[in-house]
């Protein structure tokens, strides 16, 4: 175990060598750079809203905050996901040649969008400051759900990295996944509405559901996170990471047989 | 003494699926019809050589002799299905070079990237920067996206990167074949000034002049078999009388 970490602590170098990389091309040759990851949600956020503030309506008090809130972490739970499972095998050419420990390769993805997601947090921030909204202590509370999500995503990468290699499905069949998901939580409609339907309990089964309900509570209603809150997004982001790194692990050595 | 590196009974066996099974239909189709067979491949069998600190050591052997396999087991990119590897020092792997580059970013945030690969700080490689810049003869070009290099310009900051560093062991695979006739020369002086600081090295080759000109030992492998290991001049004989 002490060995491990050894390992990590000296290639930490390569994974903020790899998160530097990524940024760098995301970016290149684009005016506007890094403040794209502001202007994005930004501007996703104001097209949604003029959809659903005009055709579908729903009674949500302070919509524009609502919807970027719930939306800032679910495309990072979406992107970090898709990034980390085609981590590995984009890395194959390096992986076939040097000796690199893989898990890097996943946890880097989901750190770069880690730090993409706190760089949108200003843009959430700013549209909190033109729609007048309140500010609470508890916003700072909000770096809790993030960083649990944070967890879950890493085990989710992890997991999809590994199963990715050995079936390319996986890549085809996660963006459904997503795309449900993305249905099933609460983020461009209020929660109400699942009343009197089987989603009332199948709901809370989804785990995405529970980080952003709380990470809604911290920032629009001023409430910190209960503890039964706390409680399940931290089972979901252990259980996330046991299986996933327990999988990456026993899988790792057959890697490079599939790549 | 003890050795450097030391590679007891290893054998490296693949699975050379028929056709390849990736996607998850076709696996449980044939996992359910018990027909997923494998054919199985071993490239090496039962290889056990010890390298000891300060040699030279070739390896020689015609295409899918098992070389490169070999070299990967020792450098850890691939783990032997039975035996085991010990080594006793650092490695800096010079496998086909430029592995650790990304194209399209500039030579100068190349150099960082590929040292962070080979497991280098950042203290390390601000330290070192000058020296891999000047040894590369590239200082014109450091800004320049990697994509507008030519290979031979790739292959000399890498080269200047492996070897900035005094590592215990020196993995080359065919790594001078790359860059013009200067630069080959310049490649193998800052060899031999690795190896006369100590360090061990472990040569591919398929020019047996180069084998016979740098190795103290070298061993003969052909079809994942060892055929013969002893002094260069030995091995080289037997060998280049076979083929």
């Amino acid at each position: 175990m002490k060995n491990r970490f050894a390992t990590f602590w000296r290639y930490r170098f390569l994974l903020s060598n790899l998160i530097g990389r990524d940024i760098k091309v995301k970016y290149r040759r684009s005016k506007l750079g890094i403040l794209w990851s502001v202007l994005n949600p930004l501007l996703m956020m104001l097209v949604m809203t003029a959809v659903f503030s005009k055709f579908f309506r729903f009674d949500i008090p302070n919509y524009p905050v609502y919807l970027l809130s719930g939306q800032l972490l679910f495309t990072f739970f979406n992107e970090s996901s898709t990034a980390a499972m085609g981590s590995v095998l984009f890395s194959a050419p390096l992986i076939k040649k040097v000796y690199v420990p893989k898990y890097i390769f996943p946890l880097e993805k989901s750190c770069f969008s880690f730090l993409n997601l706190f760089f949108s947090m200003i843009a959430l921030m700013f549209v909190m400051l033109i729609t007048r909204t309140s500010f609470h202590l508890s916003l700072f509370a909000g770096v809790i759900p993030m960083f649990l999500l944070f967890m879950f995503c890493t085990g989710v990468g992890l997991f999809l990295a590994a199963a990715a290699i050995f079936f390319r499905d996986v890549m085809h069949f996660w963006t459904v996944i997503v795309t449900a998901l993305s249905y099933a939580t609460p983020i461009f409609y209020p929660e109400s509405i699942w009343q009197g339907t089987f989603m009332v309990y199948l709901g809370r089964l989804n785990p995405l559901y529970w980080y952003v309900t709380s990470f809604r509570g911290c920032v629009i209603d001023g409430v910190f996170p209960s503890v039964v809150s706390i409680g399940v997004c931290t089972f979901f982001a252990v259980a996330a990471l046991v299986v996933g790194a327990s999988v990456f692990w026993k899988t790792q050595d057959n890697f490079i047989l599939y790549i | 003494m003890e050795p450097m590196v030391s590679v007891k009974n290893v054998s490296m066996r693949f699975n050379l699926a028929s056709e390849k099974v990736d996607n998850l239909k076709e696996y449980l189709i044939k996992f359910t019809k018990g027909s997923l067979k494998f054919e199985e491949f071993w490239a090496l069998k039962d290889v056990s050589i010890e390298i000891m600190p300060g040699d030279v050591y070739g390896l020689v052997g015609l295409n899918g002799s098992g070389k490169s396999t070999l070299l990967k087991t020792i450098a850890g990119v691939l783990k032997p299905t039975k035996g085991t590897v010990t080594v006793n020092g650092s490695i800096a792997p010079l496998i086909e070079l430029g592995a650790g580059f990304d194209m399209d970013l500039t030579a100068r945030e190349n150099i960082y990237l590929n040292g962070a690969v080979l497991g280098f700080s950042k203290k390390f490689m601000d330290e070192h920067f000058q020296d891999i810049v000047d040894f590369s003869e590239l200082h014109d070009f450091l800004d320049v996206p990697l994509k507008n290099y030519s290979s031979g310009m790739v292959a000399r900051i890498a080269f200047a990167i492996a070897t900035a560093t005094k590592p215990d062991i020196l993995i080359a695979d065919e790594i001078l074949s790359v860059g013009d006739y200067r630069f080959q020369e310049k490649c193998e002086n800052r060899m031999k000034e690795l190896m006369s600081g100590g360090t061990t090295v472990i040569l591919v080759s398929h020019s047996i002049e180069q084998v016979r000109r740098m190795c103290n030992k070298v061993t003969w492998l052909e079809k994942g078999n060892v055929i013969m290991t002893g002094p260069t001049e030995e091995v080289c004989r037997a060998y280049s009388t076979k083929y």
